[in-house]
């Protein structure tokens, strides 16, 4: 299960609608071991795509040292789908690569309803799990 | 000549859990080939079939991307940091993939 405060919640939902038609991507992280949630980071998509994203590797590199330093993990990995459900897609699958992470995914492909759902992704196997908003 | 590699947690089941291991090597490609003699498969997660860096596994020595530099055949120098991050991407089109 998938604990996520409000304004995270929202803050993701808000990235996603912000960079619509392209994917919006990023990270929640939080104190390693957690399972929690905490600081909101939002990446660039490095593909400035409708269908296609990817960290730009820069950034990458310098948001893992900081999570590092600070004795962070992602704890959520976000990203969005402009056309299709919020759902795992095969390449989103088999790029999967923090096991430990729960891959949200929102969609964004009808603009007056709220599509967000939550999953591990683990070996390619696909478990999708609740999502509580508080 | 030592070269400090940071692993990715889903790589460190080939370095026994470890976060950081030591390599030697005056390239990257001698690096990756001296690391795969203790921790045999990890190469092959990081370069292709074709020779050349995977597409998503992201190597940066020190603090620059490889990809900027020499690539697979960068050279190293005693006391340098190669970090290894697979590329965090995705997306609802299919794309031909090996990841790392």
């Amino acid at each position: 299960m998938l604990e996520l405060r409000r304004d995270l919640y929202d803050a993701i939902v808000a990235h996603a609608r912000r960079d619509h038609p392209d994917e919006a991507c990023g990270v929640i992280a939080g104190p390693a071991g957690s399972d929690r949630p905490e600081r909101f980071i939002a990446m660039d998509n490095a593909e400035r795509s409708p269908t296609f994203y990817r960290f730009d590797a820069m950034e990458q590199f310098r948001v893992w040292k900081e999570m590092d330093e600070r004795d962070e993990e992602p704890v959520v990995i976000y990203h969005s789908h402009t056309a299709t459900e919020a759902y795992p897609s095969r390449t989103d699958i088999s790029l999967a690569s923090e096991p430990g992470a729960h891959y949200v995914l929102v969609s964004t492909r009808d603009p007056d309803t709220v599509e967000l759902r939550s999953f591990r992704i683990v070996d390619g196997e696909v478990t999708e799990e609740p999502v509580t908003v508080s | 000549m030592a070269i400090e590699v940071r692993i990715p947690t889903i790589l460190r089941s080939y370095t026994d859990g470890e976060k950081a291991v030591d390599g030697k090597g005056e390239t990257l490609t001698d690096l990756f080939d001296d690391l795969d003699t203790r921790h045999s498969g990890l190469r092959d997660r990081l370069i292709g079939a074709d020779g050349a860096l995977n597409r998503f596994v992201n190597v940066y020595l020190n603090d620059e991307d490889v990809r900027f530099l020499g690539g697979i055949a960068t050279p190293l120098a005693d006391g340098d940091v190669v970090t290894i991050l697979p590329a965090v991407a995705g997306g609802s089109a299919y794309v031909e993939t090996t990841a790392a």
